[in-house]
């Protein structure tokens, strides 16, 4: 009973927050209601015994996504209401496709349900071995036979950190920079002299 | 009880309100990023309902690798987004098709 509450509580949540996101006024709430909706996704997860999924969206997407969002949205000085002009005039067409897309997307389960089309059975190899909890399950798994696609799930991410930092760096003018190779190739010799001044007379710098 | 069917529902309604996302605010790309993130999180509900009542957990581990590249392309967008309104002071889409590069 109590997972039938908690499933329709968190199910009505995440529709709800996700509409509010995509009808906010002001995008910093639309941030903070797309941080709503990862929040009550991952409680959906949980209850269907993902827990490793369900925290990694709370980290990934709360922790470290949605600040991005934040930190974008605050940094540049926009005038949002001048974008929102078009948003009555999309409506309707957009509404459209979306009923489109819902009532084609019921078909599809109605068709399922039906018995039309018929699931295959998975063959076992990557079931939760008896005995395991679902992050080391995962983990097994991820290691063994999935190896090369987490090393390449690596990868793609050192290639969009090297991209966003490669667009968003930029050569100010007014900075003076650290030049490593002179620093580095400066002998003592170039840099200091040795004299023997005359008594008396002083030294000339 | 709770079934797949369930979570298939709300996991089409998030995928909708997020396509419904772009349409309405196609001029503002922060949230047109966000109904992005929108449908890639139905997706990855949709993989890990159908993955948990199989019992396989090979859905969990492709919707890790969704998360990956939901994560990448956030990042590499949003700087988009600040060298765009750098050079131009505004994020209207409808200026993109003056870009050069």
């Amino acid at each position: 009973m109590i997972h039938v509450i908690a499933f329709y509580l968190f199910a009505v949540m995440t529709i709800a927050s996700g509409a509010i996101t995509i009808l906010s006024r002001n995008p910093v709430h639309s941030v903070l209601w797309l941080i709503l909706a990862f929040f009550n996704a991952a409680g959906l997860m949980v209850l269907a015994g993902a827990e490793f999924i369900a925290m990694l969206l709370v980290i990934v997407y709360v922790g470290a996504v949605a600040v991005l969002f934040l930190f974008v949205v605050m940094m540049l000085d926009i005038d949002f209401a001048e974008l929102r002009a078009g948003f009555v005039k999309y409506f309707p067409f957009g509404a459209l496709v979306a009923l489109v897309l819902l009532a084609e997307i019921v078909l599809g389960v109605g068709a399922y349900k039906a018995g039309a089309i018929q699931l295959g059975t998975p063959d076992g190899t990557a079931a939760t071995p008896v005995g395991m909890t679902n992050i080391q399950a995962i983990g097994a798994l991820l290691y063994s036979r999935y190896l090369f696609l987490f090393e390449a799930a690596g990868i793609i991410l050192l290639v969009a950190m090297i991209g966003a930092i490669v667009l968003t760096h930029r050569q100010r003018g007014d900075v003076r920079g650290q030049k490593i190779g002179k620093q580095v190739s400066r002998r003592p010799g170039d840099a200091t002299v040795n004299v023997k001044p005359e008594i008396g007379k002083g030294v000339s710098l | 009880m709770i079934g797949v069917e369930h979570y298939v529902v709300v996991s089409s309604i998030l995928f909708v309100l997020g396509v419904l996302g772009i349409f309405l605010n196609r001029k503002n790309v922060i949230v047109l990023l966000m109904a992005i993130e929108l449908i890639l999180l139905a997706v990855n509900l949709n993989l890990v309902a159908f993955s948990a009542f199989l019992g396989d957990l090979t859905g969990q581990i492709f919707a890790m690798f969704v998360l990956t590249v939901a994560a990448g392309e956030a990042a590499v967008g949003l700087a988009i987004l600040v060298i765009y309104f750098r050079g131009r002071g505004s994020i209207a889409v409808d200026d993109v098709n003056r870009m050069k590069g």
